[in-house]
């Protein structure tokens, strides 16, 4: 796997991180159906709300923040079980354990991929099904901000449950347990910061504390990762 | 002593959230007594096997 | 005092130990109550604005407390079987979950039984009463994150980084949830007017959160006992038990 030859300042940190990067991508860029099933998702929750509660304006500009925000989480959740399950299904998982190169440095590569593919996406269709909300543009453009931030931390906490459930018995539905509670600040800063710029409240301190957020889980969490998947591997 | 389990009107929320504790640590300690008994029953099978299992040679 | 740590790790040797030291704190958390009780039901006066309806916090506020606190001792264990892979702080926290989970259960129904005279309601998106929810979710994810896994190693080690990985964000949850609260106090009750406590009533809520402890410690060294045997089964010092001889 590789090139072995990685024997630079960070023991090879840097490449085991670009090689599991562009790795995942070109799988998930071959699985392409997959992923739109999962924009797919997140499209159809955000259209269920409106016809469960009602078209009105006003309160729909109200629940909109949270409903998208709810509605990325879901969709992160659904995505999370494929992060490590193929590759542990066709021994590769085990190989990336048993390379030279440190494995929470391939896991945040991994958790990269799996941002890209399944964050990103949202993020980029959250203004759409905001302008279904009835949110201005102030708030799409703060609704965007803490999505970009937010999603990140959804995938580093996910990759934790993820390598966690790896191969256990009821591994989605014990997956969302686990995890959706770890969820709930990133949903307070989130959706909170999209009610504050609807209040005229200063977001600053809201999307700040996401940001806090995702440095604390980028620093944390792929060693907690990487700490789970030698686990679920012995 | 009526007047006492009325509890100045309150006797439902009182009695409920007293109940309820003295529910669960009954329940909890039978639930582990249970436990520990079929530990026990367990381990007397495996130690009832094991020597029978040991003794007998390969044939 | 030079205590060997070490030969009280060994489950053999802490097997009888923790049965004798359950029994102890059982007996020290019955007097505790009844004490806690006495004050609390008697000794206490009535309550000017609340009424009899104030003494539920005698046993509302130990459940709280105990449902957080033993969270802290469950990571503690979980820290400690990650770091040394000591197989019996590993049992001590899956014993610790389920006495957590049921004190954060009842931390929560006392709480609604408090809170519908007092706030009338029973629920209330509190932010002590929302992150306790929470807090029993996290405990229930434990508890069926060792429930999914066969291996009982493997489960140690998967509950011992969940249980880390929760006690990072136990704080993060109360902050947000708190910030949250702040935000929409006009939707909720205002619950900050925390009436002034009598000196009575803070000594029988002591009483009783020291109850509330000992009886944790208790039916938790009865349970890791039982887990001991569980794991244990084949070892001869468990044959050798005059539990296990006798029939």
């Amino acid at each position: 796997m590789g090139a072995r030859d990685s024997d630079d300042h960070d023991g090879g940190g840097t490449d085991a991180f670009a090689w599991a990067l562009r790795r995942d991508l070109a799988i998930a860029l071959r699985t392409r159906s997959e992923l739109a099933v999962q924009l797919l998702f997140y499209a159809i929750v955000v259209t269920l709300f409106p016809l469960a509660t009602t078209p009105e304006r006003n309160l729909l500009s109200t629940m909109g923040p949270g409903v998208l925000w709810v509605a990325a989480l879901l969709a992160a959740l659904l995505s999370l079980p494929r992060m490590f399950a193929l590759d542990q299904a066709d021994g590769s998982l085990e190989q990336m354990a048993l390379s030279p190169w440190p494995l929470p440095a391939i896991v945040s590569g991994k958790i990269a991929a799996h941002w890209l593919v399944t964050g990103l996406p949202v993020v980029l269709l959250s203004p759409i099904a905001a302008l279904q909300y009835g949110l201005d543009g102030t708030a799409i453009a703060v609704l965007v901000a803490g999505l970009a931030l937010g999603t990140p931390v959804l995938s580093l906490i996910g990759a934790i449950g993820a390598a966690l459930t790896l191969g256990v018995r009821g591994g989605g539905s014990l997956l969302a347990l686990l995890v959706l509670p770890l969820y709930v600040p990133v949903l307070i800063f989130g959706a909170g910061a999209v009610d504050a710029v609807r209040g005229g409240l200063a977001v600053d301190a809201n999307l700040s504390l996401l940001g806090a957020g995702l440095i604390v889980a980028a620093l944390g969490a792929p060693f907690a990762a990487a700490a789970a998947v030698r686990i679920a591997l012995d | 002593m009526a007047e006492f389990f009325a509890m100045g009107g309150y006797g439902w929320y009182v009695w409920m959230s007293y109940g309820a504790c003295a529910v669960v640590v009954v329940g909890e300690a039978l639930s582990v007594r249970a436990r520990r008994r079929r530990a026990l029953e367990d381990a007397r099978l495996a130690a009832v096997d094991a020597p029978s299992r040991g003794a007998g040679a390969m044939p | 005092m030079a205590i060997n740590w070490y030969h009280y790790a060994s489950p053999a040797t802490f097997h009888p130990l923790a049965g004798r030291l359950a029994a102890a704190f059982a007996w020290l958390a019955a007097a505790l109550t009844a004490a806690g009780l006495w004050i609390g039901f008697v000794v206490a006066p009535t309550d000017a604005t609340q009424g009899e309806a104030y003494r539920i916090i005698f046993i509302h506020v130990p459940t709280a407390w105990m449902a957080m606190f033993i969270y802290l001792v469950m990571a503690f264990w979980s820290a400690l079987a990650l770091g040394f892979n000591t197989r019996l702080s590993a049992m001590m926290a899956q014993s610790l979950a389920p006495t957590g989970a049921l004190m954060a259960l009842l931390a929560l129904w006392t709480g609604a039984f408090w809170g519908r005279p007092t706030w009338g309601t029973y629920w209330a998106w509190d932010a002590r009463m929302t992150s306790t929810l929470i807090l029993l979710f996290l405990y229930l994810g434990v508890i069926a994150l060792r429930n999914a896994i066969d291996d009982p190693r493997r489960a140690d080690k998967a509950c011992a980084v969940l249980t880390l990985v929760g006690a990072v964000n136990v704080p993060i949850i109360y902050f947000s949830v708190r910030w949250w609260n702040t935000l929409h106090q006009g939707a909720s009750v205002s619950l900050t007017s925390a009436p002034k406590m009598a000196t009575i009533m803070l000594t029988g809520m002591l009483v009783m959160t020291f109850a509330c402890w000992f009886w944790c410690i208790a039916v938790a060294l009865w349970r890791v006992q039982a887990i001991i045997l569980e794991r244990e089964r084949g070892a001869g010092w468990v044959a050798a038990l005059p539990a296990v001889r006798e029939t």
